[in-house]
Formats: C-alpha cells, structure tokens, sequence
C-alpha cells in the first residue's frame, strides 16, 4: 500500500462577497498516494484552481474555507500560519499556468532556487548552487552550468516552465500541485514537459495533483480524475472508469465536447463558389517588425505564399512564433509588407494608401484572440458591434439600430445585451460580440485569430458551430489561424502549416492530417494529446519512437 | 452537441430577461456616461453646490468684463464695494479692541441663547481699515473661481491632447513633444510671472490665469502620455480600425474614455494646485494685487490674525476646502460615469437576483 499524501474530506471554500457569501468549492472529498496522479477536471469558474490554493492558504483574503485538509497526516486547516508556510515548498509545490509571471524577472532562475533550497534547508551558498545545478539538469534545459545565471526573459516558454518545476522540485515535496502547467505552452512543448512531468513522478515517487481543463493532457497524465462543475464534485473515478464509462451526464458533455482530429467530416465547398478567382492573393509575402533603437529588426515572415477562394475556410496552423498571427494582420492591411504582393478582392493593396484602405475595410472582418481585449471595455456592445456600419456610412439612428440586433440574433445573443458592456459578459458571448461586429458589413474575407483558444471546451464547441452556420449562410472566406490542430480539422477545407515565418506544407484537410509529408507536420500532429488513454499511450509511445 | 454554459447558467436571466425587454432601445456611449454621472449623488450635489456658489459669489459683488470703461458692467446686490470703506459701520461691529470689525452674521435664533437671525450690516465683519469682509471674500472668490476654471480648461486640454498625440503616434512625433514638455517642465513658472509682472505690471487675473494654464499641463501630458502607449497596443484598437476608424476617432472615442480615471485625478489636483500658484505669484505681485483680493490673497494676509479675528482666515478658507471638495466629488462622479465596472448602486434587480443565486447554491 502506498502512502496516503493528501487526504481531502468535507472540504468547502467561500467568498465573502458584497456582504454573501458565494460558494466556490462544495463538500470536497479526494485522496492522493504517492506516485498517483490526480486530476481535477472543469471549466473555467468551476472553482478547480480555488480548490487547489485553498489546500495551502493561498487564497484570497475574503476566502473562508472549513473541513479537513492533511498532508502527510498533518491537519493543514486551523493550523499555525508558521507551519503552513514551513510546509509549502517542502510537502506542498506549486507549478502555476504563466511560467512568465510566476518567476520573479528580476532574478537569475539560479537565485530563485536557490532562495528556495536555503528557506527549507541548513545548506550553504555552494552546495545550494551545486544542488540547484542538479535540480535544473533534471528539469533537462540545456546548458545547465549557463542558464543558473539566466534571467526568466533569456528563455523560451518551455524551458521556463522547467525551471518553474525545477523550483518547484528543490525540496523533493510529497505533493506537488500542477495548475494548468501546459496551458501557456505550444503542442510540442506541452507533449516535452509532460514527458518530463512523468519522469520525474516516475523518479521521484511525488503524487502530482494536476488542474487543468485539457482532456488530452488528463488522458495523458492521471491515474485518477476529479470532474468538478460548479464547485461540486460531478464525478471522481479512475481514468479509465471517467473516458470509457463516464456516467454523469456533464462529465459526458464534456468529452464530447472535445474536438477529436480525424472525427469531423469533410466540409464541402459549394459548387456555384468552384473556379471564382481567389479572394485573397499572398504572393512571396516578406513581413518585417523594424528595428527599435538597438534591436535590430526582426523578419517574423519569409517568402509567404497562399491563395484564399470564396467560400473556403483555410486553416493556417503553427507554434507560437511562427508568424501566423502576423500573417493573419498584413492580409487586410493592418500591418506593412517589405517584399512580395497581397491582393485583397482585387485590389493591390501591398503599398496601399488610406484610401485604399478604407475601401478594403468594407470587405474584411477580423476576429480576435483575446475577447477580453479585443472589446473597447467602454462601449456599450451594441456600439462597438454597430461602429463598422457607421462608419462606412451604411446606416445609422434607427436603421443602424435595426442592423445591430439583426447581428445580435445571427449570433444568438438576446438583443438587450446590446446595451451591456463587455465585462458583463461571458468569455464565449464575448466572442460572439467579435464575430457579430467582424460580420457587420457582411465581408469577402474573415480573418480568425486563435477565436477559440481563450474559451472552454464546450463553449468552443458551441462556437465553432456558431460560426460554421453563419460560414454556410453568408459563404465569406475566412482565414482561421490556430495552434490547435482539432479545430482545424472540424472546420477547415484546406491547410497550411507554418514554422518560423514560412510555409511548410500546404494542402485540403485529409492530406495534412492523415499523409503531412513534412517532418515537421508530423511532429505538430503527432504531439496533439488525444483523450483517451489507451490511445494516447499509443501515440506516446509512436512519438518517443519517432524521435 | 454539448449544451452552452452560458447558457444552462443563468436561470438568474430568464427573469431579467422579462424586465430587460423593455430596455432594447441601444443607447449610445454618451447617453450612458450622463445617465450614470446623473445617478452618482454625491457628484450631482457638488455639482450644485459649485454651481450654487458660482452664481452667489459672482452676482454678489457684480461681474464687469470687457475693458475697464465702456466695458458691460452688471451691478451687484451687495451694498459695499472692496473699495468702500465704512469705518462707522466698522466701530459699530468692532470687537477685540476695535482693530477689526466683528461678524454681524448671526445663525443661531433667540431660543438658542442667540440674537436672533440677522445679517447685520458686515455679515462677515470688516478689516483692519473697515472694508466689509463679505465683498472681499465674494471678490476673492470670484478671482479665484476664474482662476480655477481658466488653468483648469487650458491644463486638461493642452495635456490631454500632447500626451494623447504623443502616446498615439509615437516614434519622432512622441520624441519631439515629450521633448517640449520637458522644456516647459524646466522652466519655473514662479519666476517668468514675477518677471513678466516686474516687467508689465498688473494685468488682472485672466491673463494670469492663462499664463499658469500653460505651465500647468506637463505632468497631465506625461500621464495621458503612458496610459496612452498601453492603450493603442490593445486589440480594440486593430478592431476599431479594421471598422474603418479614422485616427481622430480611435483617439478621442476609443482610447480617451478608457485614460479618464488618469486625467480627472491629475485634472483635480491641478485645479487645487492652481489656487495655490495664484496665491504665490500673487504675493510676488503679479496677477491680483491688493486693493483687488483672491482667496488665496486674503488667506496669506490674514493667517497672523487667526488668534484675535479667526473670521478673516475662517470665510476665505471655508470657501477654498468647499469648491476643492466640489470639484473633487464630480471628478469621482466623472471616472464613475465613464468606468462600466464601478457599480456603486445596486439595483433592486442585483439584489434580487444575487439572492436567488444565494438560494440556488446554498
């Protein structure tokens, strides 16, 4: 029998709010052994992340939590602030989502384990180097001598994240908790540190309690799974028990909600839309970010090449990095090319003057990644849906009016949430405000940047059904840029793959997901986690072999 | 296909939904700002109250504009004038001595061990030479108003729109007006307005005004300036101008109403900061100059006198801390209106629908 690390029982959190209190987490009860890992699986607000911080007293102020925590058999709620803190770090680790904002960027990653070891531990300055040297050449970013003096901002994303668990590591704690430790990272090096995330259990012996929303990576990863909706326990079983029999209804909603690759059939293409010339004409496209005083200028796009035609929805797929995005913004002019031609209904618009531009405006949309961003937090959402209308000078007083609840009704949002402003609304009806105010004056071309990756699985689901109802009515094209290779798949006709600011591969759907010719391709593919866990340990397996 | 969140969620909704109905008329953005600053009461008061002591101070003594003779002069209802001196009036109400003349204002009826209510001749006693106090005060008041509103306007304006074309266009426009800013920053306004009063001599209190009005903008300008620069980086911005918005309008539209937390906070502490400059430049004797009077003026003559004849501090200062306040509060009310997220009232409809999801949940 394994040791019991973490035994979790009747355990409720809530907030003091406006003078109530709101429940965050309801009647909790999960054990951990060691070795084992636990995932707590839900949507955002599911109060996963809460439940997670109230087992060490991170919590916020206003947070009143009851019940019973203990690790390693010690009772953790009630107890003395000093011995909670003596037990963070030591029994208790934290790896949090933003490697970036969690390590201190004005210290060497060195230091900051360091500082770690030397809180916990009677060590000298030496052997804590000579330790976290150890430490950093498990978590296997290269170099470790070099990167101890390195500061957060001279690594990549995924190295970070190793030294974030390399930190987390120093005081081999029984328990370390992973809140969405893949989220902020690409397929590939998502698939990187949960292989090492395994290892390391593996080599440790730790029990691992693992928050995160990705079904890919619990299918991955854990031994058991915590559905949690709301602040209840929906379901807690093992893996296989919740992907092969789940048997509450949310917990099957979820699963089906996550898009599977190869699961959709293939979108046809009208037949009045065939042999129309295209609507977007990048010709060996060079884009350039300009040199900012010492920095010199950067070149994110090389020699881009890529049709769009009526009516196609074109998947442009690739890390982060890789210069989709920018791409995405040079297409209806938001940024200048160096070198090559665009062509945008027609017209030339590579030097393109202002009126140009304006002209263009009218026949593209763009939706953003990020709906909290992408909405002037100050305009009530009829207006900011309504200002392309108006400003083209198609309409406006009460014809406008008339317009805006029009879109509001294609996107299915009632139409008195026109006077509401975007933070009162949902992360999903945000993006809903997105693609109504992109659609406004019925565009040739609309160009989706990353729309689905800021939302949860089933309001993913949700919208891209939304937005392949309105693809069929109003037949625009659309450039759908995407890290996610499942979404391409649900939606796209054809593909293009994108590595370093050029094309790897383009081609319909079916021959970049089942025959990509590129290495490269196959990677990217090969890294997406599938849930299910049977599959995935195949696939794991076919991608080590790979390598 | 799954079920949205959004929409299992609020069942909350369904019921507002029968209340919203109503409300599907959009309104716009400026609609909304005033029907919410309308709504804020403390910023409504003062904006009476401000409103109030504008017209009391200004028709009390009488306005003149235009130039001293010939100029439209309107007459006021208060019988002295600051150059009237009336020094049997003044014996009459002395007190301490006779050094000044004591306050006739009595608030407090006969009941209360008081004289009964009555203005008396010097509501606010006289000074030292038997001028009433209450038409210096009401004069003092007026200059300083004028002087307020003049640096206030000039300031806001100039630094608004330097940092907001500044942080906007960035790159050699940014250089040169950041650049320009730092020349005024370095010039101490203190010395050109007693130079230029040594020079010149008096000139009343509007150019006065305009002159601090235009030492007065930098540290605004630098504000908006920043606030500016994390703004046009956001995603709303590229959307407002794939919508087809014009420079102008992403500005003052789209950018402007998300820094107005900054600039009402720096506008209100340059509006109280243009009383005190007024006051200094005009010790320096540019601007107002005795026998004409400012607040700030009577304060600084008066201070030594606090011990025998409080009033003369009292009056002037009661009036600064009162339109301080005032213009403080609707600043409140200004950043309240144009932030979406401050919700200071809850609605009978939060209320209810906060106690259904207690009633939920629970």
């Amino acid at each position: 029998m394994r040791e019991t690390v973490l035994k979790v029982s009747n355990y409720n959190i809530d907030f003091w709010v406006e003078g109530v209190w709101y429940p965050a987490a309801i009647d909790m009860n999960f054990e951990l052994q060691a070795g084992k890992v636990l995932a707590i699986v839900g949507e955002s607000g599911s109060g996963k992340s809460t439940t997670a911080m109230g087992l060490m007293d991170l919590l916020a102020s206003n947070a009143r939590v009851s019940g019973s925590v203990k690790v390693k058999g010690q009772e953790m709620i009630g107890a003395k602030k000093s011995a909670i803190r003596k037990s963070r770090g030591r029994d208790v680790a934290y790896i949090f989502q933003e490697p970036m904002t969690a390590l201190n960027p004005v210290y060497t990653i060195g230091f900051q384990i360091v500082e770690t070891l030397r809180t916990h531990f009677d060590m000298g300055p030496q052997e804590a180097k000579a330790r976290a040297i150890e430490l950093i050449t498990m978590v296997e970013i290269p170099n470790p001598e070099a990167s101890f003096d390195k500061y957060p901002h001279q690594l990549s994303g995924g190295q970070r994240q190793r030294a974030m668990i390399a930190q987390s590591l120093a005081c081999d704690p029984g328990l370390l908790v992973a809140d969405e430790p893949t989220t902020a990272l690409d397929v590939t090096v998502q698939a990187e540190i949960l292989d090492l995330m395994r290892n390391l259990q593996d080599r440790l012996n730790s029990a691992i309690l693992l928050i995160t929303h990705d079904m890919g990576v619990v299918a991955d990863l854990a031994d058991d799974i915590l559905v949690m909706k709301d602040g209840v326990t929906v379901e807690y079983g093992t893996s296989d028990q919740i992907f092969h029999h789940p048997k509450h209804p949310y917990t099957q909603q979820l699963l089906a909600a996550v898009p599977k690759l190869g699961s959709a059939a293939m979108r046809k293409l009208s037949s009045e839309l065939t042999g129309l010339p295209p609507v977007l004409k990048l010709q060996n496209v060079s884009i350039e970010y300009p040199k900012k005083g010492r920095v010199p200028a950067f070149r994110a796009v090389t020699d881009f090449s890529l049709e769009i035609f009526p009516g196609e929805i074109v998947g442009l797929v690739g890390e982060s990095g890789s210069g989709k995005t920018t791409v995405g913004r040079a297409a209806i002019g938001l940024l200048p090319i160096v070198e090559g031609t665009i062509e945008l209904v027609g017209k030339d618009i590579s030097k393109p003057s202002l009126a140009t531009l304006r002209e263009i405006r009218k026949h593209t949309g763009i939706v953003f990644q990020d709906p909290a961003s992408s909405l002037n937090p100050r305009l009530p959402i009829g207006e900011s849906i309504g200002e392309p209308i108006l400003l083209s000078g198609e309409a406006k007083g009460a014809e406008l009016d008339n317009r805006v609840e029009d879109l509001l009704d294609r996107v299915e949002l009632p139409r008195w949430y026109r006077n509401r402003y975007p933070h009162e609304l949902s992360g999903g009806q945000r993006q809903r405000v997105g693609i109504a105010r992109a659609l406004a004056l019925t565009p040739d071309l609309l160009i989706a940047d990353e729309p689905t990756s800021a939302l949860d699985v089933s309001v993913q689901a949700r919208f891209l059904e939304l937005l392949q109802n309105l693809q069929d009515k109003l037949k625009f094209a659309c450039l759908f840029i995407t890290h996610d290779l499942a979404v391409v798949d649900i939606l796209s006709h054809r593909i293009a793959v994108m590595q370093e600011g050029r094309v790897v591969e383009v081609g319909p759907r079916d021959q970049i997901l089942k025959n990509p010719k590129e290495a490269y391709t196959k990677r990217l593919i090969s890294a997406v986690p599938v849930p299910d866990p049977i599959e995935q340990r195949a696939r794991r397996e076919a991608r080590l072999s790979l390598k | 296909m799954s079920k949205p969140r959004e929409e299992n969620m609020p069942v909350i909704e369904k019921n507002e939904n029968e209340i919203a109905n109503r409300e599907t008329v959009g309104r716009s953005q400026r609609e909304i700002i005033i029907n919410r600053f309308v709504k804020h009461k403390a910023a409504m008061g003062s904006l009476f109250t401000l409103i109030f002591i504008v017209i009391f101070v200004f028709s009390a003594t009488g306005l003149n504009l235009g130039p001293k003779k010939g100029g439209l002069s309107i007459p006021g209802w208060w019988k002295y004038k600051i150059t009237d001196i009336d020094p049997e009036g003044a014996i009459a109400a002395s007190c301490n001595g006779g050094v000044t003349g004591c306050p006739t204002l009595d608030l407090a009826p006969s009941f209360m061990d008081g004289d009964g209510i009555r203005f008396g001749d010097h509501p606010f006693g006289t000074d030292i030479i038997g001028t009433d106090y209450f038409a210096l005060v009401m004069r003092g008041a007026q200059q300083s108003i004028t002087v307020m509103l003049i640096v206030g306007f000039l300031g806001v304006t100039i630094g608004t729109t330097i940092g907001a074309i500044a942080g906007y266009f960035g790159g050699m426009v940014d250089a040169v007006l950041m650049r320009l800013t730092d020349m005024f920053l370095v010039t101490p306004t203190i010395i050109i307005g007693s130079l230029i009063g040594f020079r010149y001599g008096n000139f009343g209190v509007v150019p006065l005004a305009i002159l601090l009005g235009f030492f007065a903008w930098m540290g605004l300008a630098r504000f908006v300036r920043t606030e500016f620069l994390t703004l046009r980086e956001r995603e709303f911005v590229d959307a407002a101008r794939v919508a087809g918005a014009s420079d102008r309008r992403i500005i003052f539209k789209h950018i402007l109403p998300n820094a107005i937390g900054v600039i009402i906070v720096a506008g209100t502490l340059l509006l109280s900061g243009a009383i005190l400059a007024e006051t200094a430049l005009s010790y320096l004797g540019f601007g107002v100059r005795p026998p004409d009077v400012s607040l700030g003026l009577l304060i600084s003559q008066y201070q030594d006198t606090f011990s025998i004849s409080p009033w003369l501090f009292w009056w002037p200062g009661a009036l600064i801390v009162s339109i301080a306040l005032c213009v403080n509060f609707i600043g409140d009310g200004l950043r309240d209106a144009f932030d979406p997220r401050q919700r200071r009232h809850v609605s009978a409809k939060d209320r209810l629908s906060a106690a259904e999801h207690k009633g939920k949940s629970s």
